[in-house]
């Protein structure tokens, strides 16, 4: 039995996704990208330090009726490079997916340049390209590297917001 | 790139500055060319912080192409200040012109504003960032007088927030050019951009003292260290002192060394260094008329009027 199922036998859910293969230590960062600070009414459990034979050390991150967007999914690559999202309906899982690393990330992540025009009123979302060891905003091209971006997570949940 | 909108000097390949910079030449040296062929049409002057200078040479390479301007005034007096995006402001503004000239005091601006109009768009100036058109006159004055390939270019000053050294470097990785930063530490390029000239596979060293290149530099680029940047005066005058030069400082420079500086100056090129032949600034500030001619002149397409 491997890892995975030990943790879903656990505390099975029965809609929604788990992320798994989480670096150890992002969990709380991977609630941000998904905007969950608790308020919202969502269940979600939480495994941090978990023994993995592929991570060392892993985070799991179960939440109850809620699956994620792209944008959410690519934030995440950018933390937790090695997770996989499984999508839970009825107590079974109906789609296991690693993440990928795509070339870009919008709405997420806030630009930490205070003089960035994407932190006036305007009408668009950021957007921020993807390098080896970190993104940069496509405005102003600031560089944030792997390490600090959970730090600029839009704890408002942008992501979610139309333009 | 060039067809649409003036972003950033990053943006520029080789071929288009090579256009540019031939157009220019072509409008410099005829006299005539160029003039008149944009009869009746409009650029749009969008100035949200003040510069004199950018503007009036941007007033003058229009008004010699046949065209004409609009201003939208100072800041103070429009709409911006009662809360109107620069989305909003620049999509009015659209409709009154055939392209449109944007300084910003934010970064990124210019690439916004670019997203939500069809005419061309050029940044001149968006806070830190990027200040392309001024780019297109350097290289040009630096072309005129030490070429563009096979030299040694040193830029000094204020690598920091100097938008017109950013700009800058980023062009001259087109070239086969040996690229030396002089400047305090607490005033060196930002990573972003070292990170670009990484890269590109640029030949760059940084220094904190002039002497240690000198003598090797085909062409000095000076900037200005603003007051503002230093939390005291004592402060900023020790470090400003050190990036200031004159005939003396220039003792050891090759003769034929070309003294460049995007202007206005205050103290940072002692007034008899203008009496030498290595003083270019002014000259290239003349530079910007031609060059600002020949990139109306490609964005807003050959036939004058076909918009209207
Ligand atoms: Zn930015």
């Amino acid at each position: 039995m491997s890892d995975t199922e030990k943790e879903l036998r656990v505390s099975k859910i029965r809609d929604g996704t788990v992320i798994d293969h989480v670096t150890g230590g992002q969990a709380l960062n991977v609630l941000a990208i998904l905007g969950i600070d608790g308020n919202g009414g969502e269940t979600v459990s939480i495994g941090m330090n978990v023994p993995s034979d592929k991570l060392g050390r892993k985070d799991v991150v179960k939440v109850e009726g809620r699956e994620l967007s792209q944008s959410e999914v690519d934030v995440l690559s950018l933390i937790a490079p090695e997770a996989t999202i499984n999508i839970i309906r009825d107590f079974e899982v109906i789609d296991k997916n690693r993440v990928e690393r795509t070339a870009s990330v919008t709405g997420i992540l806030v630009c930490p340049n205070h003089n960035c025009i994407t932190n006036a009123d305007e009408p668009v979302r950021t957007e921020f390209e993807v390098f080896d060891d970190g993104v940069r905003c496509s405005y102003c091209g600031t560089i944030v590297r792997e390490g600090d971006v959970a730090e600029h997570i839009d704890a408002r949940g942008s992501g979610e917001t139309a333009l | 790139m060039l067809e649409d909108h003036l972003i950033s000097a990053a943006h520029l390949s080789r071929a288009d500055i090579e256009t540019v910079l031939d157009r220019a030449e072509s409008v410099d040296s005829a006299g005539e060319a160029g003039h008149g062929s944009h009869d009746g049409r409009v650029l749009a002057l969008c100035f949200f912080e003040p510069s004199t200078r950018t503007k009036m040479s941007f007033e003058s390479a229009m008004k010699r192409l046949g065209g004409e301007t609009i201003d939208m005034g100072s800041v103070e007096s429009s709409s911006v200040k009662k809360g109107e995006s620069l989305a909003d402001t620049v999509r009015v503004i659209e409709g009154y012109a055939d392209a449109i000239v944007l300084r910003h005091p934010s970064e990124g601006s210019a690439k916004l504003a670019s997203q939500f109009v069809d005419v061309p768009l050029v940044n001149a100036g968006d806070g830190a960032g990027q200040h392309p058109s001024q780019t297109l006159l350097d290289l040009y004055t630096i072309r005129e007088n030490a070429g563009l390939d096979d030299i040694t270019v040193g830029i000094m000053g204020d690598l920091k927030y100097g938008r017109t050294v950013h700009s800058l470097a980023h062009a001259l990785t087109n070239f086969d050019v040996r690229q030396h930063f002089v400047s305090p530490e607490s005033l060196r390029l930002p990573r972003n951009v070292r990170y670009d000239l990484h890269e590109a596979g640029a030949q760059v060293r940084e220094h904190t003292d002039l002497d240690e290149v000198l003598p090797e530099l085909d062409v000095l680029y000076v900037t200005r260290i603003q007051r503002e940047r230093f939390p005291e005066e004592r402060e900023y005058r020790a470090v400003a002192g050190e990036y200031r030069i004159d005939n003396e400082t220039l003792s050891d420079a090759r003769d034929d060394l070309t003294v460049m500086h995007p202007l206005p100056r205050v103290d940072e090129i002692a007034p008899a260094v203008d009496e030498t032949a290595r003083a270019k600034y002014f000259e290239q500030a003349h530079n910007g008329v031609p060059v600002r001619m020949a990139l109306l002149d490609i964005l807003l397409g050959d036939e004058g009027g076909d918009r209207r």
